[in-house]
């Protein structure tokens, strides 16, 4: 494997040598209404290694295609990115004019939708609408353009690139309409890709090509790739390192087998412990009681303590910090999994055994 | 309950269903020009014979397109079939005919989104009030009593009666859906992907709570979902649908540890594995499905499967298989699955 895959094994720390493609910290995306305030993404920090595919997961409401859609400056009134910054290779993005965006989305930072339609011109030809993504950035000759765009069509596997160019997004399947997505954000080689839920509107069968494809492509081309999504199993499939989401703030990070073998983090086991894999078919289901807070009123102390089963005083009154230890990180004042002689939630290394 | 030995209480006889639309303008003028105009019959199901159980739940899976929901449709009595017949109890659920009508209120029908299955303007004891009233199960002085007593059957307080839906979040509502079928006291239910829009830690309460309502009220339950770990989790027996087709039928034990029928394989090997107890650092990728699936404008002749099957032969592409029985509980629509 590349060692950029090495890499990944630490989170949020600067590898001697090699700097972060883009660096994430104390992001923050809050939504302004008449009486309250929504704290979207609340303190969001992470870095993204060239070639690494990272899992950002979550359920509806945690924030975590928020935190996507800011990364891009992809935020509309009332909502607002209130703190924090987002660099990338080097350049600060929060705080730049819609041009300086322009210029950056696409060409280094590409995102890839749930839903393909939302990225397609319904009234372009697949064609026309990648040759306008091309020459966005630049003036190419026309025939060099039309090269490159059969090129990435023929990259995310789709047959017969040349005479596709001339077809309609309407006469595309959904899975093909991803791959058209797929192929316009990789049109530029960027040097991040954002996929917020690509394969959750498509079955299994063509979950499974673009999964294999998309992990295919960023490999080769050594693009680092944030993938979204609420399920943890094409997570596992496709990312080496993961961030749990809850609230508004990950709760939890690390490599992602570590992290699903031995959760930290209740909400984490939680969240294992919920899925149908888990128990033996017929038998209850660990469920997670209650749903989670209101992000206008977030509790003072951890936002999971209301439905976590090991809450304690502490937990009501205190958030906790995030605390790391070599390659995993975590926001839990009595996390779970770790060696029982450890003194509990110290920080100290050392305690990268897993039961 | 042992459902292997329990009479038989739903059944699908061969049953079909044909969407059909009229040819539109620029068909009919494609035919003046003596263009062959596009075939514009869809068979949503093709010949269907399915059996369920007193007690049992079936799980029908499949990809988008398959059939599924058409077929659940018919069983539900809200969907007539074009040829063939769905016997609740040995009764049909429709009276014959293209505008026939349920005959039954024994099975009942929960949907994938409880959004759209609940009038945002009713108040939730309307709701469900509303279909025990017509069918004479409760008088109206003892109605508001009966919804309490089903709301809080499915984990919900008596006081969400006098609330309106969008008071409720997306598995809140779910379950006022259940109540609202429940409430209709029938012995079997319908229900079309009905945890598919929940979040994983409230798609673990909803099923949770299906388990417990088919061990206390004896329900017996045709689930239909494209979800193969939720299916896995909660039925009896799974039924695989490709292209309006039945490919396969089995206890879930045995579908799941041997697929005999190529689709089914494919199927459970392209949904993602998380394996928690592994330890080890290599990605496990799915294995994809070759091609997509054909319009079923135009299925393929023969075997549906065969442009994506590696197996297909000569014979795969003239003959459509018949179902051949692995065991007396397993059955396979297959040319090949001796050999495979």
């Amino acid at each position: 494997m590349s060692e950029a895959t090495q890499l990944s094994s630490a989170p949020g720390i600067a590898v001697d040598g090699l700097e972060p493609v883009m660096s994430v910290r104390d992001l923050r995306t809050h939504f302004e209404q008449r009486h309250a305030t929504l704290k979207a993404v609340d303190g969001v920090s992470f870095d993204l290694y060239a070639g690494e595919t990272v899992g950002l997961v979550g359920e509806s409401g945690s924030g975590k295609s928020v935190t996507g859609y800011s990364l891009l400056g992809l935020i509309d009134a009332p909502g607002r990115i209130v703190g924090g910054s987002v660099h990338l290779a080097g350049q600060q993005l929060v705080g730049l004019d819609a041009a300086g965006l322009r210029a950056v989305r696409g060409r280094q930072l590409a995102m890839i939708f749930q839903d393909p339609m939302a990225t397609l011109n319904p009234v372009l030809t697949i064609g026309a609408q990648m040759q306008l993504a091309l020459q966005a950035h630049g003036r190419i000759p026309e025939a060099q353009a039309r090269a490159r765009c059969v090129e990435v069509l023929r990259q995310v596997g789709i047959p017969d690139p040349e005479r596709r160019l001339q077809a309609w997004p309407h006469q595309f399947s959904g899975g093909m309409r991803q791959r058209v997505a797929i192929a316009i954000a990789l049109l530029h080689k960027p040097q991040v890709i954002v996929a917020d839920e690509p394969t959750t509107a498509l079955d299994v069968s063509i979950q499974a090509q673009i999964l294999t494809e998309i992990h295919r492509l960023v490999q080769d081309s050594g693009t680092a790739l944030l993938w979204i999504s609420h399920d943890l199993a094409t997570v596992a499939a496709i990312a080496r390192r993961v961030l749990v989401m809850y609230a508004g703030r990950i709760v939890e990070e690390g490599p992602t087998r570590a992290v699903l073998h031995a959760p930290r983090h209740p909400y984490t086991a939680g969240l294992l412990g919920s899925l149908p894999q888990s128990s033996t078919p017929g038998q209850p289901l660990a469920q997670i009681p209650g749903s989670p807070p209101p992000l206008d009123a977030l509790p003072a102390g951890c936002s999971f303590a209301d439905r976590c089963p090991h809450a304690q005083a502490r937990c009501r009154e205190e958030a906790p910090p995030r605390v790391s230890d070599s390659d995993r990180a975590w926001r839990c004042h009595f996390p779970l999994h770790l060696a029982d002689a450890e003194p509990r939630a110290s920080g100290a290394s050392g305690a990268s055994g897993t039961r | 309950m042992k459902s292997d030995s329990a009479p038989i209480h739903l059944e699908a006889r061969a049953v079909s269903r044909r969407f059909e639309s009229p040819p539109g303008l620029s068909e009919r003028v494609a035919g003046w020009f003596g263009t062959a105009p596009l075939p514009s019959v869809v068979r949503a199901v093709d010949l269907a014979d399915l059996q369920v159980r007193r007690g049992e739940v079936l799980g029908l899976v499949g990809e988008s397109g398959c059939g599924k929901s058409t077929l659940g449709r018919m069983m539900a009595g809200v969907l007539p079939p074009s040829a063939g017949e769905i016997l609740l109890g040995g009764q049909p659920v429709m009276a014959p005919g293209p505008r026939g009508r349920k005959t039954t209120s024994r099975v009942q029908m929960i949907f994938q989104d409880p959004f759209a299955s609940l009038d945002p303007r009713m108040r939730i004891g309307e709701a469900l009030a509303e279909g025990p009233l017509a069918h004479g199960l409760v008088n109206a002085a003892g109605s508001a009593a009966y919804v309490a007593q089903w709301l809080q059957r499915v984990g919900l307080p008596a006081e969400a009666a006098q609330r309106y839906p969008h008071q409720f979040s997306g598995g809140q509502r779910q379950r006022i859906a259940i109540a609202r079928a429940l409430a209709m006291q029938p012995d079997t239910l319908i229900c079309d992907e009905p945890v598919a829009s929940l979040d994983v830690s409230i798609q673990a309460q909803v099923l949770n709570l299906f388990l417990e309502l088919k061990a206390d009220l004896s329900l017996t339950m045709v689930f239909i979902s494209h979800h193969l770990g939720v299916v896995r989790h909660l039925c009896d027996r799974v039924a695989v649908m490709y292209l309006g087709r039945i490919v396969e039928v089995a206890p879930a034990d045995a579908l799941y540890a041997h697929p005999r029928h190529p689709y089914t394989r494919a199927l459970l090997d392209s949904v993602p594995r998380l394996d928690l107890h592994s330890e080890s650092d290599v990605i496990a990728l799915p294995v994809p499905i070759q091609g997509e699936l054909p319009s079923p404008l135009a299925p393929p002749p023969g075997c549906h499967f065969h442009l994506r099957c590696p197996q297909a032969q000569a014979q795969c592409r003239q003959d459509a298989p018949a179902v051949e029985l692995v065991s007396a509980q397993h059955r396979v629509s297959c040319h090949r699955w001796r050999e495979i």
